[in-house]
């Protein structure tokens, strides 16, 4: 497990002075100058040798991803766009960050910009975090007034500015090319790739869109070096990552751990063990609610990282688990993710517009068990349907939980279709018990 | 998709100008994009009019023909400003109450007992349902999706603020002393650091050195 001098966020709980005197006690902003003196090409090579994969849920690695950006600009400007719209449910992570690591955020942007000829950056942060945004727009001041950012930045030759954009309540705005809409001042709904970004991206200008702790954690890195990031972890998992334990654990928190480890131990030392003892778990999410559910049985020896939850067909996601002890009707707990996807599609494509709404009307009678056995697979065809045939992910996301379940669980939705069945009768069930079916409400 | 009421279905003001601060904020906002790409402030302007909204009558939202002095501020058209308050969820496009109570019911606030706050937040209030306002026009009760503070579940929040690891006492507690026109600090309810473990934290425990 990971060790308190491995740490990067420092800071991650806010027991420390998270202003620009405190952040430089821990560290931050110590040489900034000859960090962006090895130059671009060294800076980008450096972030590919870490190994550090995008800490927003897909994992691409960063490093490459910065090199994507054209080496010199045809006329148009270069941006950088950090995603901190962090709405991905069970995820509370890069609040931490932009709360209590501010300036840890805000040089490490000055870093990533440079290294991709950015002369700005826009930082996206979702609408309800409020506070976080105030005590970033705190920090971007005190970086301004101390010359840290602004004309010659840090002293380095670069001009940077740094500016906040906050959504408004709107999940999809995390999906990257959303989020260049909504911060365009459209509604947020995502574009057709390609072009990507990197070639056409805000203002029709190169972008890199990164998550906020996949920058925040760049300066460190580049101060430690790419041999210390990339010995933590295991190999194409590397390093540390900041994560979450919500449900039913005695004490859920926000840490930060080495990939690679053990679910279980971390369920055991960081979230104090599943309420009632490790025998009364029933399932975990693993990394924020698009990600497949893993039964116990699974949880016992899985390893937390992108590539051992891939095999289990769950994934790493955004790291943020979430626990359910055998108490926990699971068929409603995954429900709740079908109302949550219905209630946050763009409504842009018809399968993700329909097929959300319709998934989530079936599986609340799957939660009633009010249903035939055969709807099951029917409902699993579905998922198929939408999956894959949207512009964005959301249709994908959408539909994992739900096959998920039934892989899962299957056992336990039939029981509840034949209990239902049980006490209100054998007849065939009406599928639309009130008048017809509505789409798209 | 969002569920906005027809924004002309609402009984709106006559008229709408920006006060001085909304202008010292204006400002400061357009100053962030180029001079060309003045829709970004879309989004920003519109809560400028919600908070202006809250400040002049109490009730935090955004008629029409505020919408309208944004699109000619920005210089679009009205629909490009009609089209974003409505697809947002956090631009309230109806009056609310004084207090927007904002219970967070997704599957990790629902595990720790989002019912609960639901309930505590109908009691003291004495509202039924989703979306209504109480009798006095204090508070507006809206179910939310994820707000993102998942390791302190269940979250409510009280218009900018989280109130956090809260149960159905706290909750009341919480609203009674909103009433009382009291703003307790936002955070925790329970005796935890932030989102640290409750009982202290396990990790950093050392004061922190200086990176090498």
């Amino acid at each position: 497990m990971l060790q308190d001098k491995d740490r990067i966020f420092t800071n991650l709980y806010g027991q420390h002075d998270w202003r620009l005197a405190g952040a430089r006690q821990r560290g931050d902003w110590d040489g900034t100058a000859e960090i962006l003196a090895r130059g671009r090409d060294a800076i980008v090579n450096e972030m590919k040798g870490s190994g550090l994969r995008g800490r927003g849920g897909a994992g691409f690695p960063t490093g490459v991803k910065w090199s994507f950006m054209p080496k010199n600009s045809d006329g148009r400007p270069h941006y950088l766009v950090i995603n901190g719209d962090e709405s991905e449910p069970g995820t509370c992570k890069d609040r931490e960050i932009l709360r209590h690591e501010p300036h840890k955020l805000i040089e490490s942007a000055l870093i990533a910009s440079f290294a991709m000829g950015a002369h700005a950056a826009y930082i996206y942060i979702r609408g309800e975090f409020f506070n976080e945004a105030r005590h970033l727009q705190i920090a971007i001041d005190e970086a301004y007034a101390a010359g840290l950012i602004g004309r010659n930045a840090a002293g380095s030759g670069w001009d940077f500015d740094f500016y906040i954009h906050r959504g408004a309540g709107a999940y999809i705005c995390g999906e990257e090319t959303a989020l260049l809409e909504s911060l365009e001042g459209k509604k947020g709904q995502p574009r057709m790739k390609p072009p990507f970004p990197a070639a056409m991206g805000l203002y029709g200008c190169p972008t890199t869109v990164n998550n906020v702790e996949s920058i925040a954690v760049s300066s460190t890195i580049l101060r430690r070096g790419a041999s210390w990031f990339s010995a933590l972890g295991r190999p194409n998992n590397a390093g540390s990552k900041l994560m979450a334990i919500s449900g039913h654990v005695n004490t859920p928190c926000v840490f930060e751990e080495e990939l690679g480890v053990p679910l279980k131990e971390i369920i055991e030392t960081h979230g104090g063990g599943v309420r009632g003892g490790w025998d009364n778990l029933l399932a975990v999410i693993p990394g924020g609610c698009s990600v497949p559910v893993l039964p116990a049985s699974v949880c016992e020896t899985v390893l937390m990282d992108y590539d051992s939850l891939r095999a289990e067909r769950s994934g790493l996601g955004t790291g943020c688990m979430i626990v359910m002890d055998k108490s926990t009707d699971i068929i409603r707990a995954i429900a709740r993710f079908s109302q949550f996807f219905k209630h946050e599609s763009c409504g842009q494509c018809t399968p993700c517009r329909e097929g959300t709404g319709w998934m989530m009307r079936v599986m609340n009678r799957m939660v009633e068990g009010r249903a035939e056995i055969e709807e099951i697979d029917m409902l699993e065809q579905v998922t198929r349907q939408v999956e894959g045939h949207t512009i964005c992910a959301l249709g994908d996301a959408a539909a994992w939980p739900i096959q998920g379940l039934i892989r899962h669980f299957r056992p336990v939705m039939e029981e509840r279709i034949a209990s239902y069945k049980a006490a209100h009768g054998v007849g065939r069930i009406t599928q639309v018990p009130l008048g017809i079916p509505v789409a798209a409400e | 998709m969002s569920a906005h009421s027809p924004i002309d279905q609402i009984e709106q003001p006559d008229g709408f100008a920006f006060d001085a601060e909304s202008e010292e904020q204006i400002a400061a906002i357009l100053a962030k994009y180029p001079p060309e790409r003045k829709a970004s402030g879309t989004l920003p302007l519109l809560y400028v009019v919600q908070k202006q909204m809250g400040r002049q009558t109490g009730s935090a939202w955004v008629p029409r023909v505020a919408m309208d002095e944004v699109a000619r501020r920005l210089e679009v058209a009205p629909i490009r400003v009609y089209e974003v308050a409505t697809f947002y969820l956090m631009f309230n496009t109806k009056p609310i109450g004084r207090y927007h109570l904002q219970v967070c019911t997704t599957t990790s606030c629902w595990l720790r007992g989002s019912d609960e706050v639901v309930a505590a937040c109908k009691k003291a209030t004495g509202i039924s349902g989703f979306g209504q306002s109480s009798a006095d026009g204090l508070f507006t009760l809206t179910e939310v999706e994820c707000l993102g503070g998942c390791a302190n579940a269940p979250i409510l929040q009280v218009d900018d603020d989280f109130y956090e690891d809260l149960d159905g006492p706290r909750t009341i507690e919480l609203i009674e002393a909103l009433r009382r026109g009291e703003r307790p600090v936002p955070g925790p309810t329970i005796d935890r650091l932030n989102s640290a473990p409750e009982g202290g934290r396990r990790t950093l425990a050392d004061s922190p050195a200086k990176q090498g």
